[in-house]
């Protein structure tokens, strides 16, 4: 397997009116396991279902009910922890995080933060070729999900749904180890890749399945190295964070504006509040959800109602054993057995479909070129009906029959695109459309001849003319092909027309 | 059969299985009790026809010689559990009208069992309380006097309706909860037995919390065998409650020989308060002289953090309290405020919880929140958890020594008036406590029984304290001493 060795990527620099200024981001990404009963309850978590239908008694708080761990949610997580290559702990505890709102019906969340099941942990973040940053893990805890408070139903009232209520999320913690909007965006990518290679998380930003505070805050070159020296935080500026991120372009514009927005405090003079801001994507601003002052105070402690998870390292060893090939290393793997580009490796390992996809078109083949078909030609042509690799009609073994037969030149890459096109809309098997529509390249070199000879003797002033200039070989050729519809191998049409022109 | 109400579990299930009795009759009697005992208060809600179709089913069960020995007998349930389609407040305003559509786990185990519902008891809101005096309903009354003066006594609490209706046979037996000594002091005050489980044996599912992590169900009866027969019929590991143990339960009446031979029974020094009356040091030594003539060893141990252990217990119990009482917020069940225009969610919670809890409550609330602030937790909170495993760990080594139970008062008083502690400290409400807490804070289990009476003719009764988990040598060692004391008296009916 190829070893892969990377650069750190330079920070993002912004100049400010008194020098420049770096950004220092960290990350808390919310990802809701994709587990089919709820965290502490055996409610499903199904998503869109009528408001209020997935509520067990304990989910929505009444007298007397209590959290039953749900095992399949920590084997989620432990899975998770080791896809990030992190620390495993086989003790892990629960806490209550206490405050009141209507979609949190208990007047607490179960959370972990004393003892987290997941300790550190890193996530390799590409920012080009050969150029990456090492995100650290700091922890990975699991938790319940709050429900969903509606305000604009009624004008006088509020309602409540307490379907995602209970639900299982992991907060991943990063340190605050990620220097831009763009890297905090692959970061999202990078680590919502993983998850879904790892089937512990959809991935789903738009429902919410996976989204983002964000913690910014800006300080002057080199002192990002100091706290690197010293894990001292006193080096770096105080940071903000930006609440619920559900978005990576909004997650790029609103670290953007934030540290625009710091700076020019600082600019001015100014200190920085640390504070929860919201992003508002119309007016393109942050502003402010509440300040230190404001901060609840959660009083957190250990929920009495469950006793600390306790698993074992055999347990952890199967799961373990079950993890798929993750992308860094099928990446790795398709640059080395398949001879891919760097550029060809990502795109083809973004999902895990995709590779897969790629390896059953690949297999026993040409990577390369089986490389090229999909992402060039499947993709496009995807791409131009709006659909996804998984509503491909053209199948990875047909992919592998076209380059097969371009392989044993039975056609022509010109030819195999028709062919291509065939199988996308009819379905038919390329074999099969190559065979009935009489599409076989024409390598039989009597038939060519002939074709030459008959273009020779009609042009005999190009053929003058294609004694001074050599290079309208190229004109003879086409009009070969034109002549045989194509089906003529433009190799052995090259050979025959050079050498009956002398040339 | 005369005074069927009078009947103890064991007499009654010997008579149903004789065909002396009916399920229906004995119902009937309790029924009949009490609706001549409204001046008890002890019931708050009344399941007569529950009562009846139970005790039916009861002896159509006994008829076909499938009878458990739960099997028909009728009992009271404590507010604090949840029972299906009938009234569970807690005693609180903020769950008024509440009717579960659940019935608890240890409520389930006893109906299936056979047992008869005869109605809810009074108690202290949310278990808070030592007098039964900060129930929604008023308080209940213990059935003892002083004497001849006519003056209301606390049945104690928090379990004090349960108390009481054993203690004037409006039941044969029922359930209560213990949190600091809310099944023993009340069974103390009233001349019952009552006995907390170790944490864990018994499921909390379905039992409205106070304090999670001390809270455990256990039988209040009319003497201990009755509570080895209920504790059986409750006990059990439940999946729905990570905190119940996955043991099996013995047949714990099996376990009673009253032979005590060469158990060692141990007297601690610090439960020596300053101040308890002459009467309690007494009945203490009487106790231990009868546990010595019964042939076991006494010995005098130490358990040298036992003083701080109210002060930790009223720390972790609030703050538990506080969270687990987050829920009571008027969105989802129980009581609502009416909102002013324009109030909103905040106005909501605020209206709604001061109108909905009682002053003890909102008292342990608000110390609660306070241990469990920030800049406070270590000081307050972590540290009271220190202690409680100082706690645990000075029984563990006196158990190790072979100590096989702890013989201490249940109280440090007989029953007190009604109103007495009204103007007092809410501390002095708390030093009931006193030598209660431990048990809870160390998870063990604890019997309470009636082993004499004051000067005024008082029931008082003893603590005996077991090892994790052994409730069945615990149950025969009370056994024992139940035997020994051979206290029989009942309160005269003035109700």
């Amino acid at each position: 397997m190829l070893d892969l060795t990377y650069e750190a990527p330079k920070p993002k620099v912004i100049s400010g009116a008194t020098g420049d200024w770096e950004l220092v981001i960290g990350m808390e990404v919310h990802a809701q396991v994709s587990s089919k009963a709820k965290l502490f309850s055996g409610a499903s978590t199904q998503f869109g279902a009528e408001p209020n239908s997935n509520v067990a008694f304990v989910d929505a708080g009444m007298p007397g009910m209590l959290p039953v761990i749900n095992e399949g949610c920590v084997a989620l997580a432990v899975k998770t922890g080791l896809g990030l290559k992190a620390e495993i702990n086989l003790r892990s505890a629960f806490d209550r995080k206490n405050y009141f709102y209507p979609d949190l019906p208990q007047g607490y969340q179960i959370s972990q933060l004393y003892h987290p099941i997941v300790g550190e942990g890193e996530v390799l973040v590409e920012m080009g070729e050969g150029v990456a940053r090492k995100v650290r893990i700091e922890r990975i805890h699991l938790e319940q999900d709050a429900g969903k408070s509606i305000h604009d139903m009624d004008p006088n009232m509020s309602f409540v749904d307490l379907n995602r209520t209970g639900v299982a999320l992991m907060e991943i913690v990063s340190r605050p180890d990620i220097r831009g909007p763009e890297e905090a965006a692959a970061y999202i990518a990078k680590l919502r890749q993983i998850l879904r290679y790892l089937g512990t998380c959809d991935g789903n930003m738009q429902n919410g399945n996976l989204r983002a505070d964000v913690n910014v805050s800006v300080c002057r070159p080199g002192q990002y190295e100091k706290y690197q020296e010293t894990q001292d935080f006193s080096h770096l500026g105080t940071r903000c964070e930006i609440k619920n991120m559900n978005s990576m372009r909004f997650i790029q514009q609103a670290i953007d504006h934030e540290a625009k927005r710091q700076i020019a405090i600082l600019e001015d003079g100014g200190s920085i509040d640390q504070e929860t801001r919201l992003y508002d994507p119309d007016k393109g601003e942050t502003r402010s959800m509440r300040s230190k002052e404001e901060a609840h105070d959660y009083r957190y402690f250990p929920d009495p109602d469950l006793l600390p998870l306790e698993i074992e390292q055999g347990w952890v060893d199967d799961i373990e054993a079950s993890l798929p090939e993750l992308p860094d290393a099928k990446k790795a793997r398709f640059m080395g057995d398949f001879g891919l580009s760097d550029y060809d490796a990502s795109v083809l390992t973004a999902e895990v479909e995709a590779a897969d996809f790629f390896e059953k078109a690949a297999e026993g083949r040409d990577g390369k070129l089986a490389a090229n078909w999909i992402i060039n030609e499947l993709y496009g042509r995807l791409k131009k009906d709006e659909k996804e690799l998984g509503e491909s009609p053209v199948s990875p073994a047909q992919i592998g029959q076209i380059i097969d037969l371009i392989k044993s030149d039975a056609i022509s890459g010109k030819i195999a695109k028709d062919v291509f096109e065939i199988c996308y809309t009819s379905g038919r098997e390329p074999e099969e459309i190559v065979e009935t529509e009489g599409m076989k390249q024409v390598t039989d070199t009597g038939a060519i001849e002939a074709a030459v000879d008959e273009v020779i003797a009609a042009n005999p002033g190009q053929v003058e003319k294609a004694k001074a200039n050599p290079k309208l070989v190229g004109w003879f050729v086409g009009q070969v092909m034109k002549a045989t519809g194509g089906k003529a191998n433009p190799k052995a049409v090259n050979e025959l027309v050079s050498a009956k022109l002398g040339l | 059969m005369s005074e069927l109400t009078k009947l103890t579990i064991a007499g009654a299930r010997d008579a149903l299985r004789k065909g002396e009795t009916t399920s229906v009759e004995i119902t009937e009697a309790c029924l009949k009790a009490i609706e001549g005992a409204g001046a008890l208060n002890a019931y708050v809600h009344h399941t007569p026809e529950i009562a009846l179709e139970q005790a039916k089913a009861a002896d159509a069960r006994i008829g076909a010689g499938d009878a458990p020995a739960m099997c028909g007998i009728p009992l009271g349930i404590k507010d604090l559990f949840c029972t299906k389609g009938v009234e569970s407040q807690a005693a609180s305003a903020i769950l008024g009208g509440f009717k579960p559509e659940y019935e608890s786990t240890v409520t389930s185990q006893l109906f299936d069992a056979g047992a008869v519902m005869l109605g809810k008891l009074n108690m202290d809101e949310f278990a808070m309380g030592s007098s039964n005096e900060t129930s929604t309903y008023g308080n209940a009354v213990n059935p003892w006097r002083r004497g001849n003066d006519e003056a209301a006594l606390t049945p104690g609490g928090s379990s004090g309706g349960s108390a009481s209706a054993v203690a004037a046979d409006l039941c044969l037996a029922a359930t209560g909860t213990d949190t600091g000594g809310s099944i023993r002091q009340p069974a103390a005050f009233t001349g019952i037995t009552g006995l907390k489980p170790t944490y864990g044996r018994v499921s909390r599912w379905g039992i409205i919390a106070f304090a999670s992590s001390l809270d455990q169900a256990g039988p209040m009866t009319k003497d201990v065998r009755d509570c080895a027969i209920m504790l059986s019929a409750m006990a059990g590991h439940d999946p729905k409650d990570s905190t119940s143990a996955e043991l099996a339960v013995p047949d714990f009446e099996a376990m009673l020989t009253g032979d005590i031979k060469g158990k060692v029974i141990g007297i601690p020094k610090e439960y020596r308060m300053e101040g308890m009356p002459e009467e309690i040091e007494a009945l203490w030594a009487e106790g231990t002289e009868m546990l010595k003539a019964a042939g076991a060893e006494i010995r005098d141990i130490s358990l040298p953090h036992t003083k701080y252990a109210l002060p930790a217990y009223y720390v972790i119990a609030p703050a538990e309290a506080s969270s687990n009482l987050a829920r009571y917020d008027g969105v989802r069940f129980g009581h609502r405020a009416k909102l002013a225009q324009g109030d909103g969610i905040v106005e909501m919670y605020e209206k709604t919880r001061a109108e909905g809890f009682g002053d003890e409550v909102k008292r342990r609330i608000m110390v609660g929140t306070y241990v469990l602030s920030a800049g406070y937790y270590d000081a307050y909170y972590n540290r009271a958890r220190k202690v409680r495993a100082l706690i645990k760990r000075d029984f563990d080594e006196v158990f190790a020594a072979g100590v096989d139970a702890i013989l201490t008062p249940a109280t440090p008083s007989a029953a007190f008036g009604l109103g007495e502690m009204a103007e007092a400290d809410p501390v002095q409400m708390y030093l009931n406590d006193v030598f209660t807490v431990t048990v809870n804070l160390a998870g063990l289990p604890g019997i309470a029984l009636p082993t004499g009476t004051d000067k005024q003719g008082l029931p008082l009764g003893l603590q005996l304290i077991g090892r994790p988990w052994e409730e069945g040598d615990l149950l025969n060692t009370a056994y024992a001493l139940e035997r020994a004391a051979g206290f029989v008296a009942k309160p005269g009916k003035w109700w």
